[in-house]
């Protein structure tokens, strides 16, 4: 009886062992196949992107120059254009999206939080296309009309920074497009920091307030230095995005290919730039910088993430974690 | 070359997507390749051919598309990629026939075997967004024009304008330069012109597709100039006639190669396409911009399609030419109706005449 039960036993044990064996397989090729892709993808781009990058080098790189007829092309002004939409959307999104988590966990009543916060969700679940429509129909007229002259008259005579804004009251610009940017990536930051937010254990914060904290200081001193590392995750999220969005940009960016330094101008994006050329570039080596300008893209925005990471470890060193 | 186009298809229908663009939901070379791998399927009661190319033209052979299945039980499958996507197929042999905003020289077409000719005319049409000033009462020239897109005329009460409109209250703002934003046989077409009119042009910019443009704003597609130029006060941009119809934009009057002012309409681009010199043009490799006629608009533009000239399935690029000639014989009302020009009578009679003499289908 014994023997029967423990042959019975190992079988099982084996059966274990081989789904086991099964399940860990499964789970490292889920995690092989991201990275597969990564290198699969970074691989095509270069091979796409060869004659572009044999012909142009590293000067790609630094030159403005974007002309299909000489066959001369530079990523200069997207790269910039690139960078310059995702920093403004970053600059008003990041703040605006903390209010809101705060608001929602801390301020807001009970009844209200469950319906804002849905529809903040909601909101993220928005097709691009929508927000460059809305973005070049309601805001762009409303930005040219009112708002863009009085930045380019009181703001613009700045001394230093009133280059950043002054120019013709298009409406269209890299201001613009990093306003709507902004938009975009708020309920993905606001919704990431309003679900970690709710994990902080009450007693951190209750023993805070019973020490005569105010609501500011639980949720600055206790709360987000609980939650830091996924807040900055989710701050990463909403850059990831801004670096690659493409269609609501393509509205109201204006697509020139110029540099400048005011946010007025009309300026250009990598994401924008493939979109609006890639079914017309009618010429191999066109066509190969288009797919190069791919690349770059993919590894401006490796290094934005890599530099936001270290930052994040060196902070997390300094707190001694 | 595969590997490329292996490219251009990935991404190609990734674009589709993300522009929601393709109609079909279905990138070209996904169908294509199932067709070409079963040519004999296709029975002679009911043919299928497949096309693919200029976007411009993609109303007008859908809706030709559609009434020749309705007349004869054959299907047409247009897929507007865009003209380089279409030269690139029909080059690579995956679609029965290419459509292109822009010819090619024959002796590219000859490298690749290929037969031109033109199906339809269109025309581009300068529009303005200036206070008080409606459709036709702007009168511009090439030259002058070349000098705004280059930047060097900047402001609406420049004495060259002035000079061309007297009695008309200029503004004294600055000019707002808008142009496509996308690769485009608009742009072609009107680059093309600016290039045939202004030396200084042609010098500093050139024709093509897309150019490097000195100044302004791009806008995606006809609808994204015109969105601009209806938002942005005084902006000018060009756009196909349909657009600056549709959207009650007020376009500008233009002084063509004889030297007379002439509006932009149907006519104006048919006398264009009439007094444009096709008989000696090889495979017609003619640009009809800045066309001799009295009456003929400057800015006219045709649609070129290209086939094999020697098809591995003659029965295919029959139901093509059949398709064709139905179309430029009995689809002159829905051309008229969508705002097309359809090619006039002698130049059908010498296009069918170079199906006879050039395709051996």
């Amino acid at each position: 009886m014994n023997a029967i039960t423990d042959a019975q036993l190992l079988a099982r044990a084996r059966a274990d062992a081989r789904t086991d064996q099964r399940f860990r397989m499964l789970v490292t090729a889920a995690g092989l196949f991201v990275l597969v892709s990564l290198v699969a993808v970074a691989a095509s781009m270069v091979w796409g992107g060869r004659e572009a990058f044999r012909k142009f080098g590293l000067g790609f790189l630094w030159t403005d120059r974007w002309d299909a007829v000489q066959q001369q092309f530079g990523a200069l002004v997207p790269i910039y254009g690139t960078l310059v939409t995702a920093l403004i959307a970053m600059l008003i999104a990041v703040p605006v999206s903390f209010g809101i988590a705060f608001f929602l966990t801390e301020i807001a009543p009970k009844w209200l939080r469950s319906p804002v916060g849905a529809g903040i969700e909601l909101l993220a679940g928005i097709p691009s296309i929508i927000y460059g429509m809305w973005g070049l129909f309601v805001l762009v007229p409303i930005l040219g009309e009112h708002v863009f002259p009085w930045v380019d008259a009181h703001l613009g005579q700045l001394p230093g920074i009133g280059m950043l804004f002054s120019g013709p009251p298009l409406g269209l610009g890299m201001g613009t497009a990093g306003l709507v940017l902004a938009i975009m990536v708020i309920p993905f930051i606001s919704s990431v920091m309003r679900e970690v937010f709710l994990t902080v254990p009450g007693q951190l914060k209750e023993s805070a307030y019973a020490l005569g904290s105010t609501r500011w200081e639980v949720v600055w001193d206790v709360v987000l230095p609980y939650t830091r590392s996924a807040v900055i995750g989710g701050i990463f999220l909403g850059l990831g995005r801004a670096l690659g969005e493409t269609m609501a940009v393509t509205f109201v960016l204006g697509n020139a290919h110029s540099l400048t330094v005011s946010l007025l101008e009309p300026g250009n994006s990598i994401a924008a730039t493939i979109a609006n050329e890639f079914t017309e570039a009618d010429s191999e080596m066109y066509r190969s910088s288009l797919i190069a300008l791919g690349f770059v893209l993919f590894v401006v925005t490796f290094i934005v993430l890599s530099i936001a990471r270290l930052m994040l470890r060196r902070l997390n060193k300094r707190e001694g974690n | 070359m595969n590997a490329s186009l292996l490219w251009r298809a990935m991404l190609g229908a990734s674009l589709c997507t993300a522009l929601a663009a393709c109609s079909n939901g279905s990138s070209p070379t996904a169908t294509t390749p199932t067709e070409a791998a079963a040519p004999q399927a296709s029975t002679p009661q009911a043919a299928t051919i497949t096309g693919a190319g200029s976007t411009f033209v993609y109303p007008l052979v859908s809706k030709w598309s559609d009434d020749y299945y309705k007349a004869t039980g054959h299907k047409i499958n247009y897929q507007s990629i865009g003209s380089g996507g279409g030269i690139a197929q029909i080059k690579a042999g995956t679609v029965d026939f290419g459509a292109s905003d822009k010819p090619l020289p024959p002796e590219e077409l000859a490298q690749s075997g290929l037969a031109q000719f033109p199906v339809t005319i269109g025309g581009v049409v300068p529009v303005v967004n200036l206070d008080g000033i409606g459709a036709g009462q702007l009168r511009l020239t090439g030259p002058v024009m070349a000098d705004i897109y280059l930047g060097k005329i900047v402001r609406w009460n420049d004495p060259a304008i002035a000079a061309l409109n007297p009695g008309v209250a200029l503004p004294s703002g600055k000019i707002n330069v808008v142009h496509r934003s996308d690769g485009s046989g608009t742009t072609f077409n009107f680059v093309n012109y600016l290039s045939k009119v202004s030396p200084a042009w042609k010098a500093a910019v050139g024709e093509g597709t897309s150019v490097n443009w000195p100044t302004g704003v791009g806008g995606k597609g006809n609808e994204g100039v015109a969105a601009y130029v209806k938002q942005i006060k005084g902006s000018i941009g060009y756009v196909e006639l349909a657009y600056a119809t549709e959207n009650a934009m007020a376009w500008t009057a233009m002084q063509n190669a004889a030297g007379q002012w002439v509006q932009p309409s149907s006519a104006s681009f048919a006398a264009a396409a009439a007094s444009a010199d096709w008989a000696s043009a090889r495979d017609f490799n003619l640009v009809i911009t800045n066309a001799p006629g009295v009456e003929a608009w400057p800015i006219a533009a045709s649609v070129f399609v290209m086939m094999p000239r020697q098809p591995k399935n003659p029965e295919r690029a029959r139901n093509v030419l059949d398709f064709l000639k139905w179309s430029l014989e009995h689809g002159r009302p829905q051309a008229d109706a969508l705002h097309y020009v359809p090619l006039p009578d002698a130049l059908v009679r010498q296009i069918e005449a170079y199906w006879t003499s050039e395709i051996k289908a």
